[in-house]
């Protein structure tokens, strides 16, 4: 891919990675959050959280599907590290406007609810992964080190979808689109990669 | 630092009557100016010359709306309004739609006239009562309440109706009624969204026989000066300002006098989240989340966060209801 293609290729993910973010600034400087303000913060920053982490996920399958599609790998580390953004911003709301630092209802929070201990074995999970997202911590860890490591985005992006779960009230099936789109990406891999080694062998049989 | 703990209303920020009434004059115009844009086909709202051509027909639609008070007693002072906009584009009514902004887009469809409520069960003898008698029973009152849902989001809304005991001694219960029940308006056809949730239907509530008669239990028909818009429970709804929100049904088809506690939605959905007393109880957590604070609608992100009062601050009207009782295991 020429260069110019990509640098614009990245500049326009970064301004859509960045919108929701943007949009939810200016609604809070304009007072148009919608009637419940924290809630809005809360849920737009958890779904675009998952959103971001899901489509990183997506990468590897569609490389798999075909070699064109190999450039983009140059995009997951952009799209993890928004996740973790928004991840990050998503924890604040809690910390602050729903707890207001009251540490007393963090513990039992913590202890006792579920939704909340999943979101945050969630972030806790995708913490060391934006940590070694830079380039010299893959040289410094290694290759096969780092790629085993950041095995844990699949146990982070579960935790996330099982948080939103646990977090919507029973028989509300909200989450759903997330959930079918994580799962067919997680399928996907061991099906895309056992058919390519068929095909790898096929020459070999002949 | 934005974030602060909010503290009491300033008397300043109480709507003073007159501002409350121009805020209606205005509400009333623009409904009134909107409406008969509408029928004219005009894309044009807001100025004051559009009243002139509106058609008659309007004036009359808009004074249907518009209900009759007097002042009680009983009503809620010292608390800053809820905006008429955010009552009625922030609703839990899942029969239109799970999210919060769905009924008011989707609850139109609700045919409130020709309405009747059937009275059965423990009842010297089951009667059907029309809508437009029952706003004529007893003078409707203006009752300002404040509404916690149990999602820990409030509100403060101006309901409009008479105390829920003025039509029970309508209905002539007999003594081994212990319960009330009220079942909410269902029609598969009509309300197309039921499926997006696995709640059994139609939406079931209901109270113990004493709560149901305490005064502060409003049979509601309107708020903010005029009759109930679909989505906040047309044409006539129960409100029980102490308990959590979805304890007050809805669009009101039928009321059960029973012998047993009733079978309840959210209950049923489940039992250890929701149970059937339900009192706004910040001692009790929800499983999932502390019930210490809550959220007011309607106020900017770092101004919203306040503490949850038991029973929902009328604990000195009705906490002699439950002498006794574990609240913590009565939630």
């Amino acid at each position: 891919m020429p260069r110019k293609t990509l640098i614009t290729l990245k500049t326009l993910t970064w301004i859509a990675c960045l919108g929701p973010f943007a949009q939810l600034v200016y609604q809070a400087v304009t007072n148009t959050l919608g009637p419940d303000p924290t809630s809005t913060i809360a849920l737009t920053t958890g779904y675009n959280t998952l959103l971001m982490l899901i489509l990183s996920l997506a990468v590897t399958p569609l490389r798999l599907l075909s070699p064109r599609l190999s450039w983009l790998i140059k995009f997951r580390r952009l799209l993890g590290l928004f996740a973790f953004f928004y991840a990050t911003i998503h924890l604040g709301t809690y910390l602050i406007l729903y707890l207001n630092f009251d540490w007393g209802v963090f513990k039992t929070d913590i202890t006792k609810r579920r939704f909340i201990i999943a979101g945050f074995a969630a972030y806790t999970l995708l913490v060391p992964l934006a940590a070694t997202s830079t380039t010299w911590a893959i040289r410094k860890l290694g290759g096969k080190t780092w790629n085993r490591l950041h095995k844990l985005v699949y146990i982070s992006a579960i935790c996330g979808i099982i948080h939103y779960w646990w977090q919507v009230k029973p028989g509300v099936l909200s989450p759903m689109n997330l959930t079918i789109s994580l799962t067919v990406l997680l399928l996907a891999r061991p099906v895309l990669i056992y058919s390519q080694k068929r095909r790898a062998q096929r020459p070999a049989a002949a | 630092m934005l974030i602060r703990k909010p503290s009491d209303i300033p008397s300043s920020e109480i709507t003073s009557e007159t501002s409350y009434k121009d805020f209606l004059s205005r509400r009333r115009f623009l409904r009134t100016a909107i409406s008969g844009a509408a029928a004219a086909g005009a894309a044009i709202a807001g100025t004051d010359r559009l009243a002139e051509v509106l058609s008659p027909g309007t004036t009359v639609l808009a004074d249907a709306t518009k209900l009759q008070t007097v002042k009680s007693p009983l009503s809620t002072t010292g608390e800053q309004l809820t905006s008429f906009e955010d009552i009625t584009h922030y609703n839990n009514y899942y029969e239109f739609g799970v999210q919060k902004t769905d009924p008011a887009k989707n609850a139109g469809v609700l045919p409130t006239r020709p309405w009747t409520v059937k009275v059965e069960g423990q009842v010297k003898q089951p009667k059907t009562f029309d809508i437009d008698a029952l706003l004529k029973l007893r003078p409707l009152e203006d009752r300002i309440y404040r509404h916690r849902c149990v999602e820990a989001w409030s509100m403060v809304i101006p309901w409009i109706g008479y105390s829920l005991s003025e039509f029970i001694k309508q209905c002539d219960p007999l003594p081994s009624a212990k319960y009330i029940q009220f079942l909410s308006y269902y029609d598969k056809k009509v309300e197309k969204w039921t499926n997006e949730s696995s709640i059994f239907w139609p939406y079931s509530e209901g109270l113990r026989m004493d709560e149901a008669m305490h005064p502060l239990t409003l049979l509601t028909f309107g708020l903010y000066g005029q009759v109930l818009p679909n989505q906040d429970g047309a044409p006539i709804r129960i409100v029980v300002p102490w308990k959590y929100g979805f304890k007050s049904a809805k669009s009101i088809v039928a009321v059960r006098f029973v012998e047993k506690m009733p079978e309840t939605t959210w209950y049923q959905q489940n039992p250890g989240e929701y149970g059937f007393y339900s009192n706004v109880n910040p001692n009790h957590d929800h499983p999932r989340w502390s019930q210490k604070s809550e959220r007011r609608i309607g106020l900017p992100f770092y101004a919203q966060r306040r503490t949850t009062l038991m029973f929902n601050g009328y604990a000195d009207q009705v906490a002699s209801l439950y002498n006794g009782m574990n609240l913590d295991k009565y939630y």
